[in-house]
Formats: C-alpha cells, sequence, structure tokens
C-alpha cells in the first residue's frame, strides 16, 4: 500500500507476549498501524482480539513486548500521561456504551464538556454537526433505550469522534448490524478516515464489510499474526488458518472440536457428568 | 486433605487483604479529590436527590412508626410502675442515642446503598465505566467521588429528620391517643436529654455509619463482576455487609461514648 508506506507508524506492538494465569493468549505477535490508515485486525472469535485492543488502550499491561502509541510506551505511561493520550483515541464499543441516564445530545456533548472550556452555544454547534454526520441529528432528543442497534452504534460513533480523535477503534462494529447499517457503517468508516485523516483500526470478524474498507489487514489465530497484507494477499492466501478463516470452512487448522478425550473411550466410560 | 483447607485459607485471606487494600485505595482517592465547582457541583447536587431525597419516603414513615410503637410500648410498661410521665424521656433518649442512627442506617444501606451499588455494577457491566476511562476521565472522580461525598453528608440530615418524626410519632401515641399531659411529656423530655452528650453523639454515630455504608456500596459496585449474577451478589453484599458494620460499630460507639469507657 503506497498510501501507508508513505506514513508513520501510529501504533506499534514488538514481539508482544500476553496471557493470564494459565492461558497464554498472544506470543511473538508484532503488529505495525500506519498514521491515517485503516487496518483491519481479523480473527475467529476467542483468539484475543478485544483483548489486543485493552493492551492498545493501556488498560492492561503486556507481560513481555512493548506497545507504543504515537511514539509513547503506554506500559510505562503515568497516569496522567495515559489520560491525555486517551483524549486522542476514540472508541466504538461492542455494546456501544452509551451513557444510559444522558440523552443523545449529552452523550455526545460529554467528552467535550468534560475535555474543554468552550460555551454552550459553540458545544451545540459541535454535537449537532458531529449528529448530522452519522444521519442522526433529529434523534438528538432521545434517550439511549429508545434507540434502535443500529442508531445506538452511530450516537456511539458520533460520541467516539466529538474530540477530533488522532485515532478511533471499533470493536466488532457490524456485529449485530442489519444488512443497511452495516451499509452506513462502513460508509461512515471510509468516510471519516477519508475527510479527517483519522487512524482507524477495526477489529472484526465480518470479512467482506471490513476487507472492503481496509488499506491492511492483520489476522491472529492461535496468539499471533498469521497472515497480513492487502485483501488479495488474505483471499488468496495458501495458509490453512487463513483459507479457513476467509472462506468459512467448518473444520480444518482451527479445529472443529474443543479438545476432548477420545469419543469412544469415553462414550463407553461409566463417567456421570452434570448436576446429580 | 488437610494441606487442602489450610491452602483455603491462606488463599482467601490473601483475598480478603487484597479487597480491604483495593477498597482502602479506592476510598482515599474518592474522599482526596474534592469535586470541582463547575463541573461537578451540579452532579453532587443529582446525586443528593438520588440518594437523600429519595429516600425520605422511607426514613419518613419508618420514623413515625418507631416513634409510635416506642410510644405505646413505653407508656404500657411504665404505667405498671405508674411512671408514664417519663415517656417523653424514654422515647427520646432512645431515638437520638441508639435508634435514630441504627435504624436510619439500617433503611440507608437497604434503600439508597443496594441502589447505588446496582447502578455501578451495571455501568461496568455495560462498559460505561470503561468508555469514561477510554475518554480520558477518571471513573473515580466522576461516578465514586460525587455520589460518596452526596451520602456521606445526606445521611447526618436524613437520621435528624428521623429523630423528629419519630418523637412526633411518640408524641401523637401518647399525647393525642392515651391522655398523657402533653406538658409533662415535653418538658420531662428537655430536662433529660443533653445537647451534646445525646444528640450530638447520635450524629456523630450517624456520621460513621453514612460513611461505611457509602463505602461498602461504591467499592462493591466498582468491585463486582460484569454478569446480571455479579450485580445480584454484589447489592446482596452491600446490605448485608454494610448492616453488619453498622451494628458492630454501633457497639464500639456506644461502649465509647456512653459505656464510660473514654
Amino acid at each position: 500500500m503506497d498510501k501507508a508506506d508513505s506514513l508513520n507508524d501510529y501504533i506499534k506492538i514488538k514481539n508482544l507476549e500476553f496471557g493470564y494465569e494459565n492461558r497464554m493468549i498472544f506470543h511473538d505477535l508484532d503488529l505495525n498501524i500506519k498514521k491515517g490508515s485503516i487496518t483491519a485486525i481479523m480473527g475467529p472469535s476467542g483468539t484475543g482480539k478485544s483483548t489486543l485492543l485493552k493492551l492498545i488502550t493501556g488498560q492492561v499491561a503486556p507481560n513481555r513486548g512493548e506497545v507504543f502509541v504515537d511514539g509513547k510506551n503506554i506500559a510505562k505511561a503515568s497516569r496522567k500521561e495515559m489520560l491525555n493520550l486517551r483524549k486522542k483515541m476514540g472508541m466504538l464499543f461492542q455494546n456501544n456504551a452509551l451513557f444510559t441516564d444522558l440523552s443523545v445530545f449529552d452523550n455526545v456533548a460529554y467528552p467535550i464538556r468534560e475535555h474543554s472550556n468552550y460555551s454552550e452555544l459553540m458545544i451545540r454547534d459541535i454535537v449537532l454537526m458531529k449528529l448530522n454526520a452519522v444521519g442522526l441529528r433529529g434523534a438528538c432528543d432521545l434517550f439511549p433505550e429508545e434507540l434502535s442497534g443500529g442508531m445506538a452504534r452511530r450516537v456511539s460513533l458520533a460520541r467516539a469522534v466529538a474530540l477530533d480523535p488522532d485515532l478511533i477503534i471499533y470493536d466488532e462494529p457490524f456485529t449485530g448490524q442489519d444488512p443497511i447499517s452495516k451499509g452506513i457503517l462502513v460508509q461512515l468508516i471510509k468516510l471519516l478516515n477519508d475527510i479527517l485523516g483519522i487512524t482507524t483500526v477495526i477489529v472484526s470478524h465480518d470479512v467482506p464489510e471490513t476487507l472492503s474498507i481496509a488499506d491492511y489487514a492483520y489476522l491472529i489465530s492461535d496468539g499471533t499474526i498469521v497472515e497480513s497484507g492487502d485483501s488479495d494477499t488474505l483471499n488468496y492466501s495458501k495458509n490453512p488458518h487463513v483459507e479457513q478463516f476467509m472462506h468459512g470452512l467448518p473444520d480444518g487448522a482451527i479445529p472443529f472440536h474443543y479438545p476432548a478425550p477420545d469419543y469412544k473411550t469415553q462414550i463407553l466410560s461409566e463417567e456421570l457428568y452434570g448436576y446429580r | 486433605m488437610v494441606i487442602d483447607n489450610v491452602r483455603k485459607i491462606g488463599q482467601n485471606s490473601l483475598t480478603f487483604c487484597y479487597n480491604l487494600g483495593s477498597a482502602m485505595l479506592m476510598l482515599l482517592r474518592a474522599i482526596f479529590y474534592i469535586p470541582s465547582f463547575k463541573k461537578e457541583l451540579f452532579l453532587v447536587i443529582k446525586q443528593f436527590f438520588n440518594i437523600g431525597i429519595l429516600s425520605l419516603p422511607i426514613i419518613l414513615s419508618s420514623a413515625f412508626f418507631i416513634g409510635m410503637v416506642l410510644g405505646l410500648q413505653g407508656y404500657t410498661t411504665l404505667s405498671k410502675y405508674g411512671a408514664t410521665e417519663s415517656v417523653g424521656q424514654l422515647i427520646a433518649l432512645s431515638l437520638v442515642r441508639e435508634l435514630g442512627p441504627v435504624v436510619g442506617a439500617l433503611l440507608f444501606a437497604g434503600r439508597a446503598g443496594s441502589a447505588l451499588t446496582a447502578e455501578i455494577a451495571h455501568m461496568k457491566t455495560t462498559e460505561q465505566l470503561t468508555s469514561l476511562e477510554l475518554m480520558g476521565i477518571d471513573p473515580i472522580y466522576r461516578v465514586i467521588s460525587t455520589r460518596f461525598w452526596a451520602g456521606f453528608f445526606s445521611m447526618p440530615i436524613l437520621i435528624l429528620i428521623f429523630n423528629v418524626v419519630a418523637i412526633f410519632g411518640g408524641y401523637v401515641v401518647t399525647v393525642k391517643w392515651l391522655h398523657l399531659d402533653g406538658g409533662t411529656f415535653w418538658s420531662n423530655m428537655q430536662s433529660s436529654v443533653n445537647f451534646y452528650d445525646d444528640t450530638f453523639n447520635g450524629i456523630i454515630k450517624s456520621i460513621v455509619f453514612g460513611f461505611m455504608v457509602m463505602w461498602v456500596a461504591l467499592y462493591q459496585g466498582i468491585n463486582a463482576r460484569p454478569t446480571a449474577e455479579g450485580i445480584s451478589y454484589a447489592t446482596t453484599r452491600t446490605v448485608v455487609l454494610s448492616s453488619l458494620t453498622i451494628l458492630f460499630l454501633d457497639f464500639i460507639l456506644t461502649a465509647i461514648m456512653f459505656g464510660g469507657l473514654s
């Protein structure tokens, strides 16, 4: 990708190793995200994609290796540096995470009110502009529980870009959306990246939607990157992990069966399970 | 077997110490953050409404009934000794020293404490707390601290209201219903209740209880497991733990204030 190559890395992950007490999630993971690009991180569910986002946003610290965001090692940042760094990040949560006690308008206005000294009049203009961009200016008096799933996601998107961040992270943006909402979201993500030049990270397992806008994609499986490149590289990859994921094959490198004892032995044994 | 049990004891005490430590850290950060006038005053007032004003109905009605029961019980028992004129003194002293702060705090824990825990645990479950943090806003300041101060200051006020209404309840039963002389009722009360020894000590109790209830409720909320089950567990724990803490601390405080320990 020429566009991406000419720019610097906004996020750089080197030799990452991370796991909980008895479960290793990532090992030897290297990943670079170029400034101003759209980068997709894909992989089957349960591979720790959301954990990777937590590492990037500094919610958890790696066991080994380094995570640099905008040139700063996020694990070594002080609390204040971290909060400052996060002001430049926007995040779209899987379940939207809208504040349920605030209206749509106040939800979008919240980060602006917190981090600026703008007058209410100015905040009103900014919020209406953001809401107009996602097509929900008319819904500004509604409350989160009155929104449909697609609308809630768009409000959440408007809130994520309220402070004009340098980086925006989408955690499974297409999950649970109807085809129209998916189309709208794809278009919005692309538009925000094109117009504002926001570095964009999409974590998703919706292959066609994600690849249609991604400049570069990483595929994670078994705790490390198994393939990376543009959409063609992934589509025609001969790596069994990648092939299985891209074409949705039920069995293959990632087995259909969760590790279990031998079928015949278990059925014929007299061992009992469950509540009794 | 034995080794397993010993290990379990060790593990539980470690968890206990860990929880106590992180609860203390949360408390310290919440306390040493004085809400800024411009941004958080409005939030504190809103919480004052949620925690204080909305607790008034239960506080007022239970206070009235408790006062009435005290009046009735006191009157029938004292009449055996021909000492019915002391019933005002009995009602006032038992209320301002013990029943007001303790019963009020138990009700407060059940009404406001459980609501706070459920609210914060739900915010955690729906990632609202994470999203605050990712906006560069510390949830301890914005969510915990505002609620803490609102609850801390509402508690003594609620208890004072509780005492007044309960004494009025006792007055209604003994004077209006059982025809005790109103002048005797009030003057006996006035001469036997000392502001510093009785009322003020009661207020101190209510401040301590309010502090504990808020601490337990907020920590249980922020420490809840982010599942439906976790929320219900945390809410139950708030009520159980704060009730036990209130009763235990009441004994300690009573021993210091009235038991001649000081």
